[in-house]
């Protein structure tokens, strides 16, 4: 099984190449943010790198969201073009699981934050639980799902659960400070290596997938939709112009 | 070209605005399919084109209509000689989408890439419906987002003689669509309307730029029309709107009209063509052609269905960039200001 893996969704630029579990590529770049030059010339590189048959990839992963509008729909828009040409399917890994599957069997929960402007962030909290003895008994599990929220909510939600936390992601610039004052529990930020979106991410966790769930884990180019889960505001303000206008009508 | 061997067959990618298109053409004339999947719908209940909203329609949308296009045409991607897209100008949201989708097949195929201007689109949609025309000829090219007069010296070889200094001429249709109540898409509506009014009911300025022949303004019409509004609700007179659409309408093809005459003349030219989603315009297709009879120009306009943003057309000038070989890398970007002539 290779897995062929794309990464636009926030500041990160990446593409990797993961072989039955063997990362064989990992190329990120953060760099101001012009993923439409980087992207497609980073994949043709890793290609040439590896003297890769495209013939020999099975599926494509890409970030699914949430993240930057314009960088998850450079993925997207890249990951189906590849995937109608190579007649292969796509495996959707949600952004912000991606980012928290950087830190292993950690025994601190895990939230990643992602810079969501408007004063929110794209945030999840994640786990490693045991159920047995040996390696496969330690699971990566969601405790909130990804979701986008005021720091302050996801603040609240960690010190209820009164545990550890590490944070990591390019929301960490931006809500330190505020961090500082609202948790209540111990806790960290991850180390540069580890704290980005990263296309190794994406391509183990759809590895991870694929291994659990096979082929129910893909979809087709043509199926493949992102998770904004953001209207557009345009959307957003439609929609309360009518909620308003119904509850005129009563 | 004529040495060219074999026929050389283009997949072309169009995502500019709201329509995601897609298309074979061999050759740059004789096009084998023209997929356009309209989001005109959605756009509607915004009253125009919101760019978030299409970005996320085109990403959505994007390998279904390449898919059925190389179905239509009845070829495999491996049988393409180039994968074309329309790189600007546009919405960058949009475009993005084209230009990635058109990176990712030919990054997976090795076919390689062009990177088309959109309004050399329009201009080749020409190519397309009359397979005998060659350049040197003038074009008017008028849509919702470009009035745009150019003479076309060569392939490939551009001298914009016009501009507009506002308001595009579809732009302005839309918004005086808006005001007079006929909705969204605003150029259709007012033909439509136009149809049941009188021309010259109301006379509205025709824009001129100073110190510019060929430069167009709508911006000083369209505030004309709603001063004409406001001071007939203030005084309580009823507008006829057909009326209203009609002299309207017919201020702005006698400004494109007369311009382009003055063109022909300078340049004593001997063809002229219309392209753009305005070119469907039934008033400005007939104020056209009357012109050119009485110049003695031949008159060119392609079909409605070339005219709107379409596959089709950027397939054509894409084909003439093939033939010199100019090609696109894959760190093609978007770029919504894209001029005529740039590469």
């Amino acid at each position: 099984m290779k897995i062929l893996a794309i990464e636009a969704s926030g500041p990160v630029a990446g593409c990797a190449v993961l072989e039955d579990g063997l990362l064989i590529a990992d190329y990120n770049i953060q760099y101001k943010k012009k993923h439409a030059q980087s992207l497609v010339p980073m994949m043709d590189e890793v290609k040439r790198m590896l003297e890769l048959d495209l013939e020999t990839v099975d599926a494509i992963a890409v970030a699914k969201g949430p993240g930057s509008f314009t960088g998850l729909r450079i993925g997207a828009a890249t990951a189906k073009g590849a995937a109608l040409a190579m007649d292969r399917p796509i495996i959707p890994v949600p952004t912000v699981d991606s980012i928290a599957y950087n830190l292993y069997a950690s025994d601190s929960l895990i939230c990643p934050l992602m810079d969501a402007r408007r004063q929110q962030v794209y945030t999840g909290i994640y786990e490693w639980t045991r159920s047995g003895e040996g390696p496969e008994g330690l699971r990566f599990s969601t405790v909130r799902p990804q979701c986008v929220i005021p720091v302050s909510e996801i603040a609240e939600d960690l010190n209820a659960r009164g545990r550890s936390v590490v944070f990591l992601g390019d929301g960490v610039p931006v809500s330190r400070e505020a961090l500082k004052g609202l948790m209540k529990v111990p806790y960290a930020f991850a180390p540069a290596h580890l704290d980005r979106q990263r296309a190794a991410a994406v391509a183990a966790l759809a590895w991870a997938y694929y291994r659990e769930k096979g082929d129910a884990c893909m979809v087709s180019a043509d199926e493949f939709r992102l998770e904004y889960l953001r209207l557009a505001q345009a959307e957003q303000e439609h929609s309360e112009r009518r909620s308003f206008s119904l509850l005129l009508d009563k | 070209m004529s040495d060219l061997k074999k026929d050389i067959t283009i997949l072309a990618i169009e995502s500019s605005c709201d329509e995601t298109a897609a298309s074979v053409v061999v050759n740059g004339r004789q096009v084998l399919s023209n997929v356009i999947s309209s989001q005109i719908d959605i756009h509607t209940l915004y009253g125009g084109v919101v760019p978030e909203i299409a970005s996320r329609k085109h990403t959505e949308r994007v390998t279904q209509v390449i898919r059925q296009a190389l179905q239509e045409a009845d070829r495999k991607l491996e049988d393409m000689d180039a994968i074309a897209v329309t790189y600007g100008p546009g919405l960058v949201g949009p475009l993005l989408i084209g230009v990635s989708a058109a990176k990712g097949l030919s990054f997976a195929t090795g076919i390689p890439l062009i990177g088309v201007h959109h309004i050399e689109g329009h201009i080749s949609a020409n190519y397309i419906a009359e397979p005998s025309l060659e350049p040197p000829f003038a074009c008017l090219v008028v849509s919702g987002g470009h009035t745009h007069l150019v003479l076309v010296r060569d392939y490939g070889e551009y001298e914009i003689l016009g501009r507009t200094q506002d308001d595009a001429a579809g732009e302005a249709f839309d918004k005086v669509a808006r005001e007079i109540g006929l909705g969204y898409p605003g150029g259709p509506k007012i033909d439509r309307a136009s149809r049941e009014g009188d021309p010259h009911a109301i006379v509205f300025p025709r824009g001129k730029v100073a110190g510019s022949r060929y430069d167009f303004s709508f911006s000083g019409m369209k505030s004309a029309v709603l001063n004409y509004l406001n001071t007939s609700r203030m005084k309580g007179i009823s507008v006829n709107v057909p009326d209203v659409a009609a002299s309207f309408q017919q201020a702005v093809v006698d400004v494109l009209v007369s311009h382009a005459g003055d063109a022909i003349d300078q340049y004593g030219l001997k063809k002229f063509a219309l392209a753009g989603g305005v070119a469907a315009n039934t008033a400005l297709r007939t104020g056209m052609k009357e012109m050119c009879g009485e110049k003695g120009a031949e008159f060119f306009c392609p079909p409605p269905i070339l005219c709107t943003d379409n596959a089709a057309m950027i397939g054509s000038a894409a084909y003439f960039e093939y033939v010199k070989g100019n090609f696109s890398g894959l760190d093609l970007n978007a770029v919504p200001g894209l001029r005529l002539g740039q590469r």
